[in-house]
């Protein structure tokens, strides 16, 4: 069909272009007219945006806009901002003590959000986002505290770690490897785990359990207490309550004392800074189980 | 004789790759170079079972008359087999997000199934419907066979290879690090020579043609051949640790890298999955509806727009990075002028209907081609608002993002795709209809609905994302960790997931459809649109 046939569209009354390609024609329609003005207005829009704001670029730089904005400068001014409104409650943590900031409502709702976000980042990758812990990694939430939860125990167990051995101060406790290195015969070990299993509820093995008693006085107690109720300045966990670092069944009770897992914390200081660990331990303290201060 | 040029190309090509696996420097090309291998070795043996013994001279010359055909019935069959892949890789992907542990170590683990989910979609199931259609439509409207003979044979199979050769790299592990451009840089120089070949059997056929002008389908075809050839030579150039190695590093470094790969990715939407599908819609939406394009003028107009503002918008990817504040407010401006030229497809696919709108309630497939073109209405709508800055501060690096593609992806590209599958194939294999109409209505509700679900839960859960990742306490500080941000998709990994099964299932309910249609039965059923109760005879 030659292009100077034009048609009109039976259906629209509309004219067609006379093209035709495979039966396929073309309406001359004009372009609509909201179309075409929402065009040129995202273009007028577009031209306006690029006087504002950086956009052309020149030789060396581009044009910096009418309104001077940048993101950089953006982002400094945020920071700077937020960093003024609490310039104040910052300056007054960094000389606090742990036992002070938690004394002063203000310091401490500050020091708590920032060690949230502190422990968001650092610590829930062994204690988990709820801070419950788990098989090593002890429960921050409850009331059992191995190397003790007043604040100046949590705030010396974050600044120097637990068998950190980058850090001269940091907290060493160290448990025989009774089985490893033969202190106790493989049966002895028995009878000593039925005793601490008895020591938070009924052993199965009660005679095994009486046998062991003996033994713990011996070789346990000194760290563990002698009722098993623990010692926190010698890292020596509480054993007769039902809560267990490495699991409290016979097994894994045998287990421990046969070859100790001893676990590692590294101390915080370098990564957190003195402000960074007093507001963790601020953070920690308040999970649930913090016990009182010391000086108090 | 070409029996014969084929053969000895594979032969040597296997025989190449194997002794390029013998001298590799790393493992990894080492079993990339004997897939390779199996897979020419493989295809050697089923060329040489179809050789014709024949005497010379004997053998009857084909007639050189009519459209050629061949690579676009093949082509069709692949876009269905390919769409399948890609869709159940995406499946896959999908609920390894929800069930971490489907991720199977080392081959199927979520890093190496998603560049396989989007490689097979887009470039596997997108590309072949594109060649094929293309191929198709070209023909046509120039009134010209196609240009360059059994040269579109070896555009069709070297593009097949090129899928094998990238989707079985990623699964052993070998990758570019680029987004939607993976492959290594010996896969991409293999599709560079496949793609040169796509660009001449297409600019010679329409320099054949019988046609005084050059239908605008075929406008969209050529920029998305020839853009696409152009961003995959520019964002590949690179240069490989050893020319036996599987490992090569990229020509730009450092922003100008992530500016050149997203002015790539960007275009790869813009001109692979935008252009050429514009091209397919202005084809087949006409056909389909039996009416004149809506406005001449509109699709010039919208034509150059589009290509003009598209190259540009790629920055907006890199919005509050490393990359200049000029560059991203360029990217953002153009990204808001090409809401316009992108609508221009819409209203022009949409206003073709007029006078047509009753064909809705008895056509399926035309219906597919309606909500394709509603779909990727909304998504051109989307993408320009999520380019500007404070939208994006929101927005990046969220589900939203990706639900924002999709919508696009399975919205507009997939179901325009469909709709041109089921138009060709009863027309390819002579067939008076398809199979079952009433199995596209299916596919249909399926396909929507599974888009429905899978685009509404993305918003949620990106914008829910993006205000978990932006909250501040009174303090100042960040209230959510990263994992409890992940911690809290859950819920919509598995609707996600749920809505992609949809979309696979319609998928394969078409497969089925399409398998029906090619062995030439028809299924007796109501006619689409038929009342319910049937009328009593008289």
């Amino acid at each position: 069909m030659s292009e100077t046939e034009r048609e009109v569209d039976q259906i629209s009354g509309v004219e067609t272009t006379g093209h035709e390609w495979d039966g396929i024609k073309e309406l001359d329609n004009p372009m609509p007219r909201w179309w075409l003005w929402t065009f040129y207005a995202c273009c007028v829009w577009g031209l306006l945006y690029t006087i504002a704001y950086p956009a052309w670029p020149l030789i060396s730089a581009s044009t910096s806009g009418l309104t001077g904005w940048s993101a950089r400068a953006d982002l400094d001014a945020d920071i700077a901002r937020a960093e003024a409104a609490n310039a104040d409650r910052i300056a007054a943590i960094e000389a606090a003590s742990v036992a002070e900031i938690l004394a002063d409502a203000s310091l401490r709702t500050y020091a708590n959000a920032a060690g949230a976000a502190h422990f968001k980042v650092n610590c829930v990758q062994c204690h988990g986002a709820g801070a419950a812990g788990g098989i090593g990694y002890p429960n921050l939430n409850d009331d059992a505290w191995i190397w003790g939860g007043s604040p100046e125990a949590i705030y010396t167990t974050l600044r120097h770690g637990i068998r950190w051995e980058q850090d001269w101060d940091t907290r060493l406790g160290e448990m025989p490897r009774f089985g490893v290195d033969g202190v106790l015969s493989r049966a002895e070990i028995s009878d000593v785990a039925w005793y601490v299993v008895s020591l938070s509820k009924p052993a199965d093995d009660a005679p095994a359990a009486a046998r062991g008693a003996a033994l713990y006085s011996e070789n346990c107690a000194a760290c563990h207490g002698a009722l098993g109720e623990g010692i926190q300045d010698l890292g020596g966990p509480r054993l007769s309550d039902a809560i267990w670092l490495y699991g409290g069944s016979h097994e894994e009770i045998v287990a421990q004392i046969w070859e100790p897992r001893l676990g590692v914390m590294p101390g915080w200081l370098e990564r957190l800074g003195d402000r960074g660990v007093k507001e963790v331990s601020v953070y920690v303290h308040g999970l649930g189980g913090g016990e009182p201060s010391a000086a108090e | 004789m070409n029996e014969n040029i084929t053969l000895t190309g594979l032969g040597v090509a296997a025989c190449v790759v194997l002794f390029l696996s013998g001298i590799a420097a790393d493992a990894a090309f080492q079993s990339h170079m004997l897939v390779i291998f199996f897979v020419l070795a493989l295809a050697f043996l089923v060329m040489l079972r179809r050789v014709d013994f024949a005497p010379a001279g004997t053998a009857v010359a084909k007639p050189a008359q009519g459209y050629l055909d061949g690579p676009i019935r093949y082509g069709a069959i692949a876009t269905m087999g390919w769409a399948i892949v890609g869709l159940l890789a995406g499946v896959v992907a999908a609920s390894q997000l929800a069930w971490p542990d489907l991720n199977i170590e080392p081959w199927f683990n979520f890093g190496r199934v998603r560049p396989l989910h989007t490689s097979a979609v887009v470039f596997a199931f997108g590309g072949n419907a594109l060649i094929a259609t293309s191929f198709y439509v070209v023909q046509r409207t120039c009134r010209a066979r196609r240009w360059g003979g059994d040269l579109a044979w070896f555009v069709f199979w070297g593009y097949q290879l090129f899928i094998v050769m990238a989707a079985s790299g990623y699964l052993l592990g070998i990758t570019a690090g680029k987004e939607y451009a993976e492959p290594e840089w010996y896969v991409d120089l293999f599709l560079t020579v496949v793609w040169l070949c796509y660009l001449a059997v297409f600019l010679g056929t329409i320099l054949n043609r019988k046609e005084p002008h050059i239908y605008v389908a075929n406008w969209f075809y050529l920029a998305f051949i020839v853009t696409i050839a152009m961003l995959h030579v520019v964002n590949g150039l690179s240069m490989p640790v050893s020319f036996v190695g599987s490992k090569s590093y990229s020509a730009f470094a450092g922003v100008q890298d992530a500016l050149t790969q997203w002015w790539y990715g960007h275009n790869a939407v813009g001109f692979f999955l935008t252009a050429g599908f514009l091209g397919m819609m202005y084809y087949f939406i006409p056909k389909q509806a039996g009416r004149p394009v809506y406005s001449y003028r509109l699709s010039i107009i919208h034509f150059w727009a589009l290509i003009f503002l598209y190259i540009w918008a790629g920055p907006h990817h890199l919005h509050y990075t490393a990359l200049p504040d000029w560059a991203q407010t360029l990217g953002m401006v153009f990204s808001i002028m090409l809401w316009m030229p992108s609508w221009g497809g819409m209203i022009n696919g949409l206003m073709t209907l007029s006078g047509a709108w009753d064909k809705l309630r008895t056509d399926p497939i035309l219906r597919m081609q309606v909500i394709a073109v509603a779909f990727y209405g909304m998504s051109t709508f989307e993408g320009p608002m999520m380019s500007l800055k404070a939208v994006n501060g929101l927005s990046h690096y969220t589900d939203w993002t990706i639900g924002q593609v999709h919508s696009g992806a399975l919205g507009g590209v997939g179901m325009i795709s469909f709709g041109a599958i089921y138009f060709l194939v009863p027309k390819l294999w002579n067939r008076e209809r398809l199979y079952s109409l009433r199995l596209v209505n299916w596919h249909f509700w399926l396909a929507t609905l599974g888009i429905v679900v899978y685009a509404a839960v993305m918003w949620v859960s990106g914008i829910m994302q993006g205000l978990m990742w932006r909250e501040y306490s009174a303090e100042g500080f960040l209230v959510y960790s990263f994992v409890e941000s992940t911690a809290a998709m859950y819920p919509y990994y598995v609707m996600r997931t749920f809505g992609g099964l949809l979309y696979l299932v319609g998928a394969l309910i078409m497969a089925f459809n399409i398998y029906m249609t090619i062995k030439g039965r028809v299924r007796e059923e109501d006619a689409m649109g038929a009342p319910a109760i049937a009328t009593p005879a008289e």
